[in-house]
């Protein structure tokens, strides 16, 4: 299962970005556990400044805007399917 | 170019009087309509293009321990050109303290992000003109770089929340990025469709009450309103202008429609200053990381340096 925390003190950027997170993954029936960190020491934890920002599996996958799709999607390349070229 | 599409429309398709009152609005706003989302898509996707290569954090580690004028002129550039939700200000504003970034600098990049960027840009150059958009640019900085200077004089450390002197900020590896300009392209075009899908309604609302004043709006109102730009309409503009709030979008319809009616381009631009520089909810985020004196101090050390600009450009002009 992979781990996928948005940051983010909860504006419309960030809950733009959940929704989005959601919709590809289920699109693609990756499965994830995705989570909304809006504690500010969490959130700096991560060196991350810019809001949101994106956690996969502990690294920085994104800051400071909404990702798009493919993006999204380019971060668990590697956890799905790689023979597939639908998938990825 | 967007004089002549406007020509075909008016005057070719509805076949409309060139000289009528219906005709002249409706010819503005094609014209501006065309010519301001012409620039806006360019100029967002060239500044998003720009922005995938600079984020909040690389502009921290560039300001660190700099020379603080040189920190401030970076601070101030960086606002202008990065633009951040205002959900945005306050891991910024922790990220910059914890950088050991003089208060002052930080403040002085709060009040420049708001208030220049590059929609606002686009929109008062497409509409009043580029010596306007210029002073506005030039008025914006200026107001940032004192009002950060006059800040760091009150020693404005002292009313920091404690929790955010504690806080450290970690570092995480980052996912192997997709560095391609093909990637980049992508941000880019994600960043004009995010905006423009937020901003469109305004800019046609703002451009078609802009073309009614200007096919419509009768000569003598200016003459009588002349007399409005006494010394105290600056200060009575800004000190309407800060609990309002809107964007940068909305503003400059309301900036040309004062223009239009006589009132002074120090007044005018004041009061645009003083709408995008302060506004209550960014005033409740930021009370998360200061306390209520520093934010009094931020808001009326702003609001006095605004209508000092104002002033002065209405004492030139």
């Amino acid at each position: 299962m992979i781990e996928v925390k948005v940051l983010g003190p909860g504006c419309k950027n960030c809950q733009t970005t959940h929704k989005l997170i959601v919709d590809v993954t289920n699109e693609n029936g990756i499965e994830i556990t995705l989570e909304k960190v809006e504690d500010m020491a969490e959130i700096m934890s991560y060196g991350i400044m810019s809001t949101p920002g994106v956690i996969v599996d502990g690294k920085i996958a994104h800051a400071g805007s909404i990702p798009d799709k493919k993006t999204i999607l380019s971060w668990f390349k590697s956890s799905c399917c790689p023979a597939d070229d639908n998938c990825c | 170019m967007f004089n002549r599409l406007a020509d075909f429309v008016v005057s070719e398709l509805l076949g409309l009087q060139a000289d009528t009152s219906v005709a002249e609005s409706l010819h503005f706003f094609i014209m501006d309509i065309t010519k301001i989302f012409f620039m806006l898509i360019l100029v967002i996707y060239l500044m998003g293009l720009f922005r995938s290569f600079v984020s909040a954090e690389k502009v921290r580690n560039y300001v660190q321990g700099r020379a603080e004028w040189v920190a401030r002129s970076l601070a101030i550039l960086l606002g202008a050109v990065t633009p951040f939700c205002s959900c945005s200000s306050v891991p910024l504003f922790i990220g910059f303290v914890e950088a050991g970034i003089p208060l002052g600098v930080t403040f002085s990049f709060l009040i420049a992000s708001p208030m220049i960027n590059e929609i606002a840009v686009v929109m008062l150059f497409g509409i009043v003109g580029w010596k306007i958009t210029v002073l506005y640019i030039f008025s914006g900085m200026v107001v940032a770089f004192v009002g950060g200077i006059i800040i760091q004089k009150f020693k404005p450390e002292r009313w920091v929340e404690d929790y955010v002197w504690k806080i450290r900020m970690g570092e995480a590896q980052t996912l192997e990025q997709d560095n391609s300009l093909q990637a980049r392209h992508r941000y880019a075009l994600t960043e004009v469709k995010t905006i423009v899908g937020r901003i469109w309604k305004w800019v046609i609302l703002g451009v078609g009450a802009g073309a009614l004043f200007h096919g419509y709006f009768p000569q003598e109102w200016a003459s009588n309103l002349g007399d409005a730009n006494s010394f105290l309409a600056v200060p009575l503009a800004v000190i309407m202008g800060v609990p309002l709030y809107s964007n940068a979008v909305g503003v400059i319809p309301l900036a040309e429609a004062m223009l239009l009616k006589g009132v002074a381009i120090g007044t005018t631009l004041a009061f645009m200053m003083s709408i995008a520089a302060i506004s209550v909810p960014e005033l409740i985020i930021l009370r998360k990381v200061i306390k209520w004196q520093a934010l009094a101090l931020f808001t009326g050390i702003v609001t006095i340096s605004i209508i000092l600009v104002g002033w002065f450009l209405n004492s030139i002009l």
